[in-house]
This record gives C-alpha cells, structure tokens and sequence, in this order.
C-alpha cells in the first residue's frame, strides 16, 4: 500500500494531492512504527510527519501554483539512476544480519547497557526518553540547536523580504 | 474560515484538550511515549489549528511574536544551562548525576528541564515557521 502511495507521489502532477497522499504516507508510516513497537517514533512522524509538515507545505502551496511544472527533460537518465542505486542499496541489505536476530552488533553494544541499567541509573521508566535526554544528551542539544537554527533561518530568509517589499510600496 | 460556525466551536473545544494532551506527552514522556520534541509539535498545532480557524492577526495577539521569537531561543539556553549548572556543581557539562544529592533524582532533574528546553524551542520554531509561510501574500497590516 506504501509502494502505490509512492508511486502515486511521482505520477501525480497536481500538487495539493501530492501533500494529502504524503501525509497519508506518514500516518501509514506511523501505523508500521507502533507495529515495531516503536511508540515515540510513530508519535513523532504522526505528529511532525503529517500534521506540521503537512501544513507547511499546504501554506508553501497556497504562495506558488497548485500544478507542477512540465519537466524540461526525459526522466529515463534519472530513472536508470535511481534504480540502480536502489539496486545497490538491496545488494548492502544483503550482508546486514537478519531482522530482529539478537546477535546482531546493534544489540550487543551498548543497547544491553541502556536496557538493563536505565531504571537504575537514571530513574526513568521510559529507555527512549533516558538515552535521548541523558546517555545522548549532547546529540539532543545539537538537534535542539538545528530545529533552533532552522527556525532563525526562516526567520531572517523570510522578513527580510517582507520589509523589502514593504519599502517598495 | 473564520465565519464557519462549526469550525469555530469545534477548533475552540479541542484546543484546550490539545493543549492538555500535549503538557501530558510533556511530563507523561518518562513514563510512556512521548517527551519535549513531541509535546512541543502539539502545542504549535495547537495554536496552528487556532491560526488556521480564527486567522493568523488572532493567534499572534494570541501569541505574541516577541514571545515566539525569544521563546526559541530560551529553550536552547535551559538546555545548555542544565549542561553549565552541571559543570557549576563540579561534574562534567550535561552531567545530571551531581544536580542533586541522590544521583538517580539528579537525573530525574536534569532529564525534566532538558526536555522542557527541548520543548520550548520546538514549539515556538514549528509556530514561527508556520506564521512566517502564512503571512507571506498577505498584507503585514493586515
């Protein structure tokens, strides 16, 4: 159901439908991540995924046309490109150990640690909460920092050009 | 969509329950899902929802843009103060551990004003880069 969501994403020229069929992109997304049992990340690609980001490009869309432009060139090059990247990243998938095997590395290096010792050490019932506020705290600061410098982009990108447009009136 | 009735009483009802929604995300976020980064996209499609019905001139009488502007970057601050209160009290930056007597409630401590700094500054970014697309097109006045 994702794959003819995609592909429907790409045929679609009319972009309103575009932002609606992503954003039921992100709620089925969502559904896949509860299913894997990872609540917090499905709350936030519910949360950002389609609701915020949904609106954005709604207010993104209501300042340029609703229809995307013809494309100036034949999509067979790009096409070619991209299946064989796609190719080779399946190839790679192939040397990873299979899903949920428990010898994997990831579940042999520091995951056993954060699992059996979070309670203890910190005190926090939820793990994912422990290792993103306290065992990854400075990966959280610089994140906190990138959605902080993102937002100042934003704002020095975009008033400026209102002022301007304003003087000129 | 300001003259539609059922929007009007419909986006007035919910926001205070998204509101509350989101403070539990907040403090639940130890417990359950959830945490600073998730609470804070509530509270902006919260005040988002409101922008949407009531227009944006309402939600920034609402939400003042001065508030927005220096809310995004307090959270920052409390975030790395919580790094540089632990460096005062003789730990390393970001090092809850000696925030408070017992090590376990210094992390506690430490995890609860880190995520509120967390939340702050991301909900004040998603509502100013919203306000920010909206208002473009329109008259500033307006």
């Amino acid at each position: 159901m994702m794959a003819v969501l995609v592909v429907a994403v790409a045929v679609q020229r009319n972009l309103f439908s575009v932002v609606v069929l992503t954003g039921i992109y992100s709620f089925l997304m969502a559904s896949v991540l509860v299913a894997l049992d990872a609540v917090d990340v499905a709350m936030t690609e519910a949360s950002v995924g389609a609701g915020i980001s949904t609106v954005l490009l709604l207010g993104a869309l209501y300042l340029v046309r609703a229809d995307e432009a013809k494309p100036m060139h034949r999509p067979l090059l790009p096409l070619l490109v991209s299946v064989g990247v796609g190719a080779a990243l399946v190839y790679g998938t192939l040397g990873l150990p299979a899903f949920s095997d428990p010898s994997a590395p990831i579940h042999t290096h520091v995951a056993p640690r954060y699992l059996n010792d979070a309670l203890r050490e910190t005190g926090v019932p939820n793990v994912v909460t422990a290792v993103l506020a306290s065992y990854r705290g400075y990966d959280t600061l610089g994140e906190t920092t990138v959605v902080f410098t993102a937002g100042v982009g934003v704002v020095a990108l975009l008033r400026r050009r209102r002022r301007r447009g304003g003087g000129g009136e | 969509m300001k003259n539609d009735l059922v929007l009007r009483v419909v986006a007035k009802l919910f926001t205070p329950f998204v509101l509350l929604f989101a403070l539990y995300v907040q403090f639940h976020g130890e417990l359950g899902p959830g945490g600073g980064f998730q609470a804070g996209v509530i509270v902006a499609a919260a005040v988002i929802l409101y922008a949407i019905v009531f227009g944006l001139p309402a939600a920034r009488r609402l939400v003042p843009d001065a508030i927005v502007e220096s809310m995004m970057a307090i959270g920052v601050l409390i975030y790395a103060g919580v790094g540089v209160a632990g460096l005062l009290l003789g730990g390393a930056y970001l090092d809850y551990f000696v925030l408070d007597r017992d090590p376990v409630h210094g992390q506690e401590r430490g995890i609860f004003w880190v995520e509120i700094g967390v939340a702050i500054t991301v909900s004040s970014v998603m509502l100013k880069i919203f306000a920010m697309f909206a208002s473009r097109g329109h008259d500033p006045d307006e």
